[in-house]
């Protein structure tokens, strides 16, 4: 690397073709680091805009708005979109921001790549969205794709299927991508244990990526060739079974639901240090406990499946592991308090976002916990309690955490500092919108009210009405974080090199707005 | 916004008081079984611990929020790291876990244990309705209900769901045509499977709820402890019209049950002669059965565990009356048919599923199907 970019050290020499074509040919991490969010972020008010279509229909009881079969349609696709189009690649963003900065890398290891993985995504996209549009419509069987639903819906599910491919795809590449350049583009001196936390957790989520999204595609597969090729691995009548699928899938599944929270784990173990102005407390207990959390996620895939009458020694197994997996979360909710426990702290938006996600995220913990227990989640699967508990780790979790990561580094990557007031606006009308969108969502689960249902009995109206009335709030509110983010790209108060006193990873070392090639010289990291 | 906040706060405490002591329908329905209240025990003991966890947790967070910012002047500590803590808080929350997973333990066995059933139903699901079929009796009840066959379908009228004019009904999409009805203080054993796609047998307040997966047969238990109608509705996603196929089970006493079979007996035998179903029924149900003698044991323990599988051809089963798929086996002598049947071979489980049947009566059922098959 020294050695090719030697002879231009030293200037900003950003050489791209303009227009759109800088963004088609793009190899810089910086720019399709870019690309990922603002992809993530479309994706984002696109699956919102499905969210508002359930919410809409469930604001009374009887049917208003959809038919039911379209309303299991909104129900599916705002499932696929956010976690393949909005959670996951708005991280991937992170990662090609942050990763070599942060590590004192130029830019990834595979450059052209990352282009590729990051120019798969809007195709994946364009499939799920224009399969509401062909005959039959988007798929209705659910996020799971559950078989043999699957297999019975029409040519919007293939649509899905080939989508799910692609993002795989891209997933993979993406990760290989940040593997390598983590282990070995590090400035002199960064040992393992040594990289920023966002890092650590990274490293860790690729290699979950890398071991689970095959299996998805080859879950995806079985039932692809089950709907047009005659083979019978889900369809009990030619010796397969519907199980099958279920296993396979949250086999992915629940690696999954890892690889969209540890990296807001990461991002929160970068902001909380920053503005409690104090180092993050167990640094080195906190890597282990995401290593732990990674290793166990690979054993627990069938507590989502409780209710499909696995023997008694299956049940226990898979709850004792589950259980299990309190414990390194605890450790590291416990880290991040004992790290803001005698700060000096501040509370910028950034700084709002972790101390809610902490707040609100450990919510939705404790009601895994009680999911965890085999004989509450017979009663509670497919209840509304889950789809709580499922939105309180990733809105409050994971989407709290996004929010908190871009308040955090908008001013390294604009070279502007956004506006705090309508910061903080957005921060505190998110969190409550969010909480009377879900909290009342527990009652209706614990209530008896089933998931995906587009009606309901009269007993579940007050509480029904109360979410749609948060969920529109909740969506109203993100077009203030669109805004706020514009006008911080388009102006504002110049940013220092570090605008925040207690930060200390590389990327704060490189001027406001980042140059366009991040370390040319590798730094010494001592 | 803040007094909007206050007032919603003090709204859901208020409405938490009110809500548990009325209505209920801020916690799990009022348990009806055994099963149902360890249930709803294990879950108040367990939110309680993570309410205490939660307030000790968030109480130290709040505490350093208020007391360590930089705007009250907390000039910033240096420490980062102590083994002793990071090992308590460590063992700690796994003490709390050992003492969580001991009562789950416990139930888990109880909730699984489908043996020593009074009477065994098929509830079979379809897109969408359920289906419901009286396989067994046992003890009193034996030969009373076995072999009563009806469909459940939402009785709500479509016009309630897709006219906002129109008044809805008190159980508006909990109601069904034909309830499943069940004695009460009776252990009645569910056997589950759909036709379809899966679907899922639930009824909350039995602490009820199985899959019911296409081409297997899975089971669960409930006994009802007081009479009345308990409502469930399908708990997996299962198409267009998942929402509107409820589970109605109306908990009768004894006597009720065995006249209600009777004349559900009647009415599919001879439509006409409903008028006698104030007759004796109890002694008239057990009389057929022992009339029809042994032979009948091994028809009857073919409808109620063969023949969900072999008389469709579910999952490459030989079905009963097709010489062809028949013949190579008879070929390997009825002794190994009867093995098969009794442990199980390739997709079929032992005794087909269900462990309660004796070897004698397995026997008798491959006989009865052995002679349909010749």
């Amino acid at each position: 690397m020294e050695a090719v970019h030697g002879h231009e050290h030293g200037h900003d020499h950003a050489h791209y073709p303009g227009g759109i074509m800088r963004w088609i040919t793009t190899t810089n991490h910086k720019d399709i680091g870019t690309l990922y969010l603002w992809f993530s972020f479309a994706m984002f008010i696109t699956g919102g805009l499905l969210a508002l279509g359930i919410r809409a229909e469930l604001f009374q009881p009887g049917m208003q708005v959809w038919r039911p079969e379209f309303f299991n349609q909104l129900t599916t696709m705002h499932g696929l979109i956010m976690v393949f189009g909005a959670i996951m690649p708005a991280f991937v963003g992170f990662a090609n921001w942050q990763v070599p900065m942060m590590i004192g890398a130029p830019d990834m290891a595979f450059a052209r790549m990352n282009n590729f993985s990051f120019w798969l995504l809007p195709p994946a996209a364009l499939l799920l969205v224009v399969s509401f549009f062909v005959p039959g419509g988007a798929t209705g069987a659910g996020w799971t794709l559950y078989a043999p639903l699957s297999v019975q819906q029409g040519m919007g599910m293939d649509m899905a299927i080939f989508a799910v491919h692609i993002m795989g795809a891209s997933s993979i590449m993406g990760s290989i991508n940040i593997i390598t350049t983590i282990l070995n583009m590090r400035a002199p001196g960064m040992t393992l244990m040594k990289m920023p936390l966002f890092v650590w957790t990274w490293l860790i989520t690729a290699y979950l990526l890398i071991a689970v999204m095959p299996v998805l595609a080859g879950a995806v597969t079985m039932l692809l060739t089950d709907r047009h090729f005659d083979t019978h691995f889900f369809n009990a009548a030619g010796g397969g079974d519907p199980v099958l699928y279920q296993h396979v899938f949250w086999f992915f599944g629940h690696p999954e639901v890892y690889i969209m929270i540890l990296p807001a784990f990461g991002i929160v173990s970068q902001v909380l240090p920053a503005f409690a102005r104090k180092p993050l407390f167990g640094y080195s207990s906190m890597v282990y406990a995401t290593a732990s959390i990674a290793i166990l996620s690979f054993i627990v895939w069938a507590h989502h499946m409780f209710t499909v009458g696995m023997p008694a020694a299956g049940q226990l197994f898979f709850m004792y592991a589950t259980m299990l997996i309190a414990v390194p979360t605890g450790v590291k909710v416990f880290n991040w308090i004992a790290t803001m426990w005698r700060g000096s702290m501040t509370f910028e938006t950034p700084m709002l976002f972790s101390v809610g996600f902490l707040f609100v995220f450990t919510m939705g913990g404790f009601t895994g916990l009680i999911l965890a227990i085999t004989p509450v989640d017979i009663q509670l699967q497919d209840t509304y309690y889950v789809v709580a508990h499922f939105h309180y780790v990733l809105v409050a979790g994971s989407l709290f955490a996004i929010f908190s990561g871009i308040y955090f580094w908008l001013p390294k990557w604009t070279g502007h500092m956004y506006d705090e007031t309508l910061g903080k606006w957005h921060f505190w009308l998110s969190i409550i919108f969010f909480n009377v969108t879900f909290f009342v969502m527990h009652f209706l689960g614990l209530a008896g009210m089933p998931r995906r249902v587009p009606d309901y009995a009269q007993q579940f109206a007050d509480f029904n009405m109360i979410a749609s009335i948060g969920a529109f709030g909740f969506g109203l509110t993100q077009l203030l974080f669109f805004y706020i983010v514009v006008k911080c790209i388009k102006g504002g108060e110049k940013a220092p090199a570090k605008p925040w006193e207690g930060a200390d990873s590389l990327e704060w070392t490189l001027p406001s707005p980042a140059p366009y090639h991040s370390f040319e010289t590798p730094p010494i990291v001592k | 916004m803040a007094s909007t906040t206050k007032n919603w706060v003090t709204a859901v405490a208020a409405a938490t008081w009110a809500g548990n002591a009325a209505a209920g329908n801020l916690n799990l329905q009022e348990p009806t079984t055994t099963i149902a209240a360890q249930i709803y025990s294990l879950h108040t003991y367990i939110m309680v611990v993570c309410v205490v966890i939660f307030v000790l947790v968030f109480g130290a967070m709040f505490y350093s929020i208020f007391k360590h910012r930089k705007s009250v002047g907390h000039k910033a500590a240096h420490f980062h790291e102590n083994t002793t803590v990071e090992i308590i808080w460590t063992v700690i929350p796994f003490l709390i876990l050992l003492g969580m997973a001991a009562p789950a333990t416990k139930t888990i066995l109880a909730m699984k244990d489908t043996s020593n059933a009074d009477i065994t139903i098929k509830a079979v699901g379809y897109q969408w309705k359920w289906g419901y079929e009286y396989v067994r009796g046992e003890g009193d009840l034996a030969g009373v209900s076995d072999g009563i066959q009806f469909y459940s379908n939402l009785s709500t009228t479509k016009d309630q769901i897709y006219d906002k004019s129109v008044k809805k009904s008190e159980n508006y999409l909990l109601e069904v045509d034909n309830p499943l009805v069940v004695p009460v203080g009776k252990k009645v054993r569910i056997l589950t499977t759909a036709n379809d796609v899966i679907h899922a047998f639930w009824v909350p307040s039995f602490g009820v709820k199985q899959d019911a997966i296409p081409g297997f047969i899975r089971d669960t238990w409930f006994t009802a402890e007081q009479t009345g109608e308990f409502r469930g509705q399908c708990a997996e996603l299962c198409g267009k019209e998942h929402g509107f196929m409820p589970i109605v089970v109306k908990v009768v006493t004894v006597d009720e049950f065995k006249a209600w079979a009777a004349k559900q007996a009647k009415d599919t035998g001879a439509p006409a002669a409903e008028t006698a179903a104030a007759a004796p029924a109890p002694q008239a149900a057990p009389e057929k059965v022992a009339a029809a003698g042994g032979a009948a044991d091994g028809k009857k323990t073919f409808e109620g565990a063969c023949a969900a599988c072999h008389m469709t051809g579910v999952a490459g089963a030989p079905k009963v009356g097709e010489k062809a798929a028949w013949a190579p086996r008879l070929a390997q002598g009825k002794d190994a048919l009867y093995e098969h049947a009794i442990k199980g071979k390739g997709v079929m489980p032992p005794k087909g599923g269900n462990a309660a049947l004796s070897d004698g009566e397995v026997k008798a059922a491959v006989d009865h199907m052995v002679s349909l098959s010749k």
